[in-house]
């Protein structure tokens, strides 16, 4: 496989067309902004947790890239009824597999994995990360909008 | 002269470099171009032979040093038509070059209520510095609006034009749209009202002559490395009467008379702007570039590169979704454009795949790029090296991206 088609799996390519969970959420009680001044992407995070700690539902909205919608539409599969330690975990290992620090945790990152092809474009890592980041500052309760720089 | 693109190709070693076994493609010229063999050998011909600092040196390398460093101002100062060498300041570039005027100029003149025209093309370089100096005193900054093909409002410009305007600051060539602005016009207008003009040129000269006296202007900035010569070396150029009644804008060695802590007098023009050891090598670098480009003769570089992005736009539009953004009545070669829904950043990657460099993002200019309801754009920029087949290549690059994002 091509280093593009490594990057560009059809299941990247289908949730950057349909991303899945789009739109708003009628009561989050977290949510985040994130911003990628450098190609102006802008992502809304919004979180529903429940009284246990567990992710509820979560949905997201804004303008981006192929990987960065893509990546937000994945992460919002990946955490529904996950708890934020497990949530911590995916991050990490997905963290590592973007920026090639270690080959991807299957078993943690699930459908996630296929963000591997990212490593191997340095500055597209971003694109990918940006909804983490703002998830992780929704989660924690951060107000200041996240930003890549 | 007749142009021959493969002659110039030769002048530029880069252009030989390849990667994953592709020859590299560079059509991003309006973020930086390359740099022709006779820039890269007068910055180590300088070191080799010539290094010493400038101005005071008791020595003979140090009159050497200092022959180079004011034969480049000299060269400058012929390749702009200025007056004199007085009004060449060299700076690290376009961005200083303009902090310096809104600095030293505009913000001792401002009033609570004064006004800052720019346009709403402006690079984000010829914005926020007016903002500093408008915000420190109390003054705004007016867009002047631009129409749908990317051109300034000419009629909404003369209006704006107040009582309370004090500076006029419009980019030349625009590096988003690729718009060739109608300066001279501008200029004259903000004359006949006595309003000080200040032209941003960093996109402008490496495609079009640049006569500051036909321009009418009272400040013409640029950067050399978008000019075929070294990063980190500019130029500010400045009527007399203005520089003179300036103030310093950084204080320290080399831009004074005499320092006494009772009050220091400062050196004449241009030194009194030029604090500090100034980057010696990179303006005899610009020297040569100057040089280069003077001699290929601006009516020659135009007309390929006009040639170049007529041929783009034709071949352009053969692919599915390509839309350009802006048609200005004139402008450069640049051609800032969408895909269909497929994003910037996607495209230019599927083309770097392709060894094709183009730019995505907002190129810094996000004033203009919300005018047009766009995050981003691609963009391709030429230049005098490029090539009918490299435009091929661009092309053949972005059928691959529709077909990619298009299944």
């Amino acid at each position: 496989m091509s280093d593009l088609d490594a990057l560009y799996q059809e299941l990247v390519l289908d949730h950057g067309r349909r991303p899945r969970n789009f739109g708003r959420l009628e009561h989050p009680n977290r949510q985040a902004a994130g911003h990628n001044p450098v190609c102006g992407d802008q992502l809304q995070l919004y979180v529903d947790v429940g009284d246990d700690g567990v992710v509820r539902d979560v949905k997201f909205e804004g303008k981006g890239c192929a990987i960065s919608t893509a990546s937000a539409s994945l992460l919002t599969q990946a955490i529904k009824g996950r708890t934020l330690a497990e949530i911590e975990s995916i991050f990490q290992a997905f963290h590592e597999t973007v920026t090639g620090r270690a080959q991807p945790d299957e078993e943690r990152l699930g459908k996630l994995a296929v963000f591997q092809g990212v490593s191997r474009f340095p500055t597209r890592v971003k694109c990918a990360s940006l909804c983490w980041h703002t998830l992780m500052a929704a989660l924690k309760g951060a107000d200041a909008p996240v930003s890549t720089e | 002269m007749t142009f021959d693109v493969e002659r110039v190709r030769a002048d530029f070693p880069i252009l030989g470099e390849s990667y994953r076994g592709k020859p590299l493609i560079y059509l991003d010229n309006a973020a930086t171009t390359q740099k022709p063999r006779a820039v890269i050998d007068a910055v180590s011909s300088y070191y080799e032979t010539s290094n010493a600092n400038v101005h005071r040196a008791l020595y003979w390398l140090g009159a050497r040093a200092t022959d180079a460093f004011e034969g480049a101002r000299v060269k400058v100062k012929r390749f702009l038509n200025a007056a004199s060498e007085r009004e060449v300041i060299f700076v690290r570039g376009a961005t200083e070059a303009i902090n310096l005027v809104a600095h030293s100029f505009a913000r001792p003149r401002l009033q609570p209520g004064d006004e800052i025209l720019v346009s709403h093309m402006e690079h984000h370089s010829n914005i926020v510095p007016w903002q500093l100096a408008a915000q420190a005193a109390g003054a705004a900054v007016r867009p002047i609006p631009i129409t749908d093909a990317g051109d300034i409002d000419l009629d909404a410009y003369a209006a704006m034009l107040g009582p309370r305007t004090r500076m006029v600051a419009v980019v030349h060539v625009s590096n988003a749209l690729g718009t060739i602005n109608p300066v001279e016009e501008i200029a004259r207008l903000a004359r006949e009202r006595g309003v000080p003009v200040l032209l941003d040129g960093a996109q402008a000269t490496a495609h079009v002559a640049v006569d500051v006296q036909r321009l009418g202007c009272d400040f013409y900035a640029f950067s050399g490395h978008k000019l075929y010569g070294p990063t980190g070396i500019g130029v500010l150029w400045g009527r007399e009467r203005w520089l003179r009644e300036m103030p310093p804008y950084h204080g320290g060695g080399d831009m004074i008379r005499e320092v006494k802590f009772s009050g220091t007098t400062f050196a004449d023009l241009p030194n009194k702007f030029e604090a500090g050891t100034p980057d010696i090598a990179g303006a005899v670098g610009l020297g040569a570039a100057v040089d280069y480009v003077t001699a290929l003769g601006f009516e020659a570089i135009a007309a390929h590169e006009e040639a170049l992005t007529d041929y783009a736009l034709e071949r352009l539009r053969t692919v599915p979704g390509f839309q350009r953004v802006g048609e200005p009545r004139r402008r450069g070669p640049v051609i800032s454009f969408a895909l269909g829904d497929v994003h910037p950043h996607d495209v230019a990657t599927v083309l770097d795949m392709e060894g094709v460099a183009i730019r995505a993002g907002h190129h810094c200019a996000q004033p203009v790029l919300d005018r047009f309801g766009l995050p981003a754009t691609a963009r391709a920029s030429f230049a005098i090296y490029n090539t009918r087949a490299e435009i091929d290549a661009l092309v053949a690059a972005l059928h691959k991206v529709v077909e990619l994002f298009g299944r």
